[in-house]
């Protein structure tokens, strides 16, 4: 979708802020093979799955791909985008979390909406606060300084009962998911409302990162001294990118807790999940709408055909124990795999596969099909 | 590549997704009376000690009943297991993934974050949820949570039970006046769970509580150990889990704190806390809920007829008898017991959860059938009731000599008449934010 306009140095003066993208009004023109893929897969998604799919589809598989999938879309924004390493994620995951918990706790009569927006714009807001090292640091040092994010966050929820409601283990359960009066506590409600959401984000993400603030972020990872040369405002390109990813990555902490747990505990979001979401944008690959996905799909959905398919093939002779372990070799020896063959993510992989496949028919139809036929295909 | 070949590649993906496919939603296959035990455990990751011993124990049991007793009147007890890694996620796939075989018994997690993850569900498909020696402590409530059981002893008990004993040890209740309390808790859900408890139990009998936190994991110590050292408590409660509990037993002696003074919880009681520790274990005193060993008589037949058929769950037979083992046993006869009560009143066949769940309400268990059942002295007794899903569980404590655990103490009570108001407001409130309409016992076992 929007590789074409990364994946090539930007000219500096595309980037300008007040300029029109071009590609950007072209591709709302005529629809790209793209965009009618994700149509299908729309249409699949709102309205052939939720008649076929089963309780175990939906709640194991689908509603947390989801909301890990959004995680990683908006640490890709920081990280794919702007080129802002943060090891934080997990942390902006509890602030939405928790702060959608306490909203609909505290102020009953809000739309649950308006209760995502706003724990959106607090997980940001705690975003903004982390980010400001990243006006100083690059780099590693950076990674280490959103460490602090993660830990202090962690340390907060644990240790301020308020945020829990003072529930003495610290575990709070969150109230049933309704919007609009409409129950959505079966778990097809909770995937469709995760799918709306993400949907809709995702949508705004693709608009963001095709418009001009989208390119100057990525002059601004491609190389930060030169964009500062040709004028762009480096500081507040970084805020405003802390700030929207952990819009996000909040947003994704409401849909982790309302609609996939309906528990919500500082030790769900510990460092392996923030480890978790950035493998998820390295393994999907980088500034690509489409690698959050894929690298979700791959962490979510890949070890559990796996533990299915050992423990199918092979659960009568070993224990659980041995099996995970196994499990984990494997898991671990695919990703390596998947890195060497393409460094720059599943997403990239994919769009060879795909130039290989339309290249090859491209050839057959060359040969088999009509003359018209050849001239079209192209 | 020419098309055929394609088509054929193609083909194989697809044969590939369909098995795939297939094997997560192949139906289970009906079988005729058989109860299903689905095990959400945990044999790798940073818990998999207790994991290990806890489903070991209770695996040993279920194969005891079947190879010795050929189930239960005839009904067979099945299993399968679904690693977790205590983590909660994996929890609820394996909830998800378990459920759509026939003949759930009933869940038992061992674990508090995908016990309250897995609550809601549980209501729904009317299945009951056993959290043995922890969980959610107003769950004890069965008036509001009708398939949660937190069986034997839930965390405000062991809390009072705790005190009591350092009480009988100084020589009464009224000698804890003025008397000064560590306790050193998890910096986790589960060891926060008893801060309001210890506060509380310190105004009644006039002590000074004082509540240190241990940072998750807890390997690292030394500054809360000084500032015990500092203060001089009399005694120091161990609420640890995991590497928290040897670290803690040697920095205690590194500062020269005595261990005979600090109590462990109930999860801070087994062998395999002591034993890292080495010298420094030596004297420390633990609550259980379960004696370890295995002179017991259920025991001896589980070495003589599952292990010596070669059937046993653990690895290392050393670890038969052991805290966890034992406890993953008694585990073992609360949930077949349960069983065995509901098949009198609904039929020897498969039960649905539901009717457990009502056999597990009247899980009674006096001294004298735990014996029949060859456990006595392995565990005091049992007494479940529509309103009291704990089941009024005693405690003892065992002192660890360096080599093994000994039992130092009778079996106590909990002061359980304190605590029910406690967990009476909280599971009220959460009646009525998840309107929850609260059972009447008094009707409810008129009508059975």
């Amino acid at each position: 979708m929007t590789d074409l306009a990364l994946d090539k140095p930007v000219p500096p003066n595309a980037a300008g802020p007040n300029r029109t993208a071009p590609t950007a009004r072209r591709g709302m023109v005529r629809p790209s093979p793209t965009a009618l893929g994700v149509g299908l897969l729309l249409a699949v998604a709102f309205g052939l799955l939720p008649l076929v799919g089963s309780e175990y589809l939906f709640d194991a598989i689908l509603t947390p791909f989801l909301a890990l999938a959004l995680a990683g879309l908006g640490l890709n924004i920081l990280t794919g985008y702007a080129g802002q390493v943060s090891l934080g994620s997990a942390a902006f995951m509890a602030v939405g979390a928790y702060a959608a918990f306490n909203l609909s706790l505290r102020l009953p009569e809000l739309p649950f909406v308006v209760d995502i927006l706003l724990a959106g714009l607090v997980a940001a807001a705690v975003g903004l606060v982390f980010g400001l090292p990243s006006l100083r640091l690059r780099g590693f040092y950076l990674a280490v300084s959103t460490l602090a994010a993660q830990f202090f966050v962690q340390w907060v929820f644990n240790k301020v009962g308020w945020f829990s409601n003072n529930s003495p283990s610290g575990i709070v359960t969150v109230p049933p998911l309704s919007v609009a009066g409409l129950a959505l506590d079966g778990s097809v409600g909770r995937y469709l409302f995760g799918l709306s959401v993400v949907s809709v984000v995702t949508l705004v993400v693709w608009r963001l990162v095709d418009s001009p603030t989208g390119r100057a972020l990525a002059a601004l990872r491609d190389h930060e001294t030169a964009a500062r040369v040709i004028g762009l405002p480096v500081l507040r390109l970084k805020l405003l990118a802390f700030a929207v990813s952990s819009f996000i990555i909040g947003v994704a902490g409401v849909l982790w807790a309302f609609a996939y747990l309906r528990t919500v505990e500082p030790a769900g979001f510990n460092l392996d999940r923030s480890f978790q979401i950035l493998f998820i944008v390295i393994i999907g690959g980088l500034a690509s709408l489409r690698g959050a996905f894929l690298g979700a799909a791959l962490i979510v959905v890949f070890p559990l055909a796996l533990a299915r398919l050992g423990e199918t093939l092979l659960g009568g002779l070993f224990d659980s124990g041995v099996l995970e372990m196994s499990q984990r070799i494997v898991l671990g020896l695919l990703i390596i795999a998947f890195l060497i063959a393409e460094p720059a993510g599943l997403s990239a992989l994919l769009d060879r596969l795909w130039h290989r496949i339309a290249g090859r028919l491209t050839a057959l139809c060359s040969r088999l099909c009509p003359r018209s036929g050849s001239n079209r295909s192209v | 590549m020419s098309r055929p070949h394609t088509l054929a590649l193609s083909a194989k993906a697809a044969l590939f997704g369909a098995l795939l496919a297939g094997a997560s939603l192949l139906p289970a296959a009906a079988h005729a009376d058989e109860q299903y035990f689905p095990l959400q455990s945990y044999r790798v990751g940073p818990y998999a000690a207790g994991g290990t011993g806890f489903f070991g124990g209770f695996i040993d049991y279920l194969n005891l009943i079947n190879t010795r007793d050929g189930g239960v009147n005839g009904v067979k007890l099945t299993w399968d297991e679904c690693e977790t890694q205590y983590e909660v996620e994996r929890g609820v796939e394996c909830y998800k993934r378990q459920k759509s075989k026939t003949g759930v018994a009933a869940w038992n997690p061992l674990s508090v974050g995908i016990a309250y993850a897995m609550i809601d569900d549980i209501a729904r498909d009317k299945v009951p949820l056993i959290t043995v020696n922890h969980g959610r402590t107003d769950s004890t409530d069965g008036r509001v949570f009708k398939h949660v059981f937190p069986l034997l002893l839930n965390p405000y008990s062991e809390s009072s039970g705790i005190v009591n004993y350092i009480a009988a040890r100084e020589g009464g209740l009224d000698k804890l006046k003025g008397k000064k309390i560590a306790v050193l808790y998890h910096g986790s859900p589960y060891g926060k769970e008893t801060i309001p408890i210890y506060q509380l139990l310190a105004e009644k009998y006039g002590f000074t509580a004082e509540q240190i936190e241990v940072p998750h994991p807890g390997n690292e110590q030394q500054s809360q150990w000084l500032s015990i050292r500092r203060s001089k408590p009399d005694y120091v409660v161990l609420r640890g889990w995991g590497v928290m509990n040897p670290v803690a037993l040697k920095t205690a002696q590194k500062v020269g704190f005595p261990a005979d003074r600090i109590i462990g919880n109930v999860w801070s009681n087994s062998e395999e806390d002591v034993i890292p520790a080495g010298d420094a274990a030596k004297g420390y005193t633990a609550i259980t809920t379960q004696a370890s060993g295995a002179d017991y008589p259920v025991l001896q037949e589980i070495v003589k007829t599952v292990y010596g058929a070669g059937k046993g769950n653990l690895d290392d037979k050393k670890r038969v008898g052991s805290v966890y083992h034992n406890l993953g046993i008694v585990n073992g006869i609360l949930n077949v017991e349960a069983v065995r009560i509901a098949q009198e009143k609904f039929g020897k066949r498969t039960l649905t959860g539901d009717e457990v769940r009502w056999g597990f309400e009247h899980l009674r268990l006096d001294p004298k059938r735990v014996e029949a059942l060859g456990a006595k002295g392995l565990f005091h007794s049992i007494n479940v009731t529509v309103a009291n899903h704990e089941g009024e569980g005693r405690v003892t404590f065992q002192q660890w000599d360096g080599a093994k655990w000994k039992v130092v103490s009778d079996w106590i009570a909990p002061d359980w008449a304190l605590l029910r108001p406690i967990i009476e407001k909280s599971s009220l409130a959460y009646a009525a934010q998840h309107g929850i309409t609260v059972r009447d016992p008094a009707a409810e076992d008129a009508s059975n």
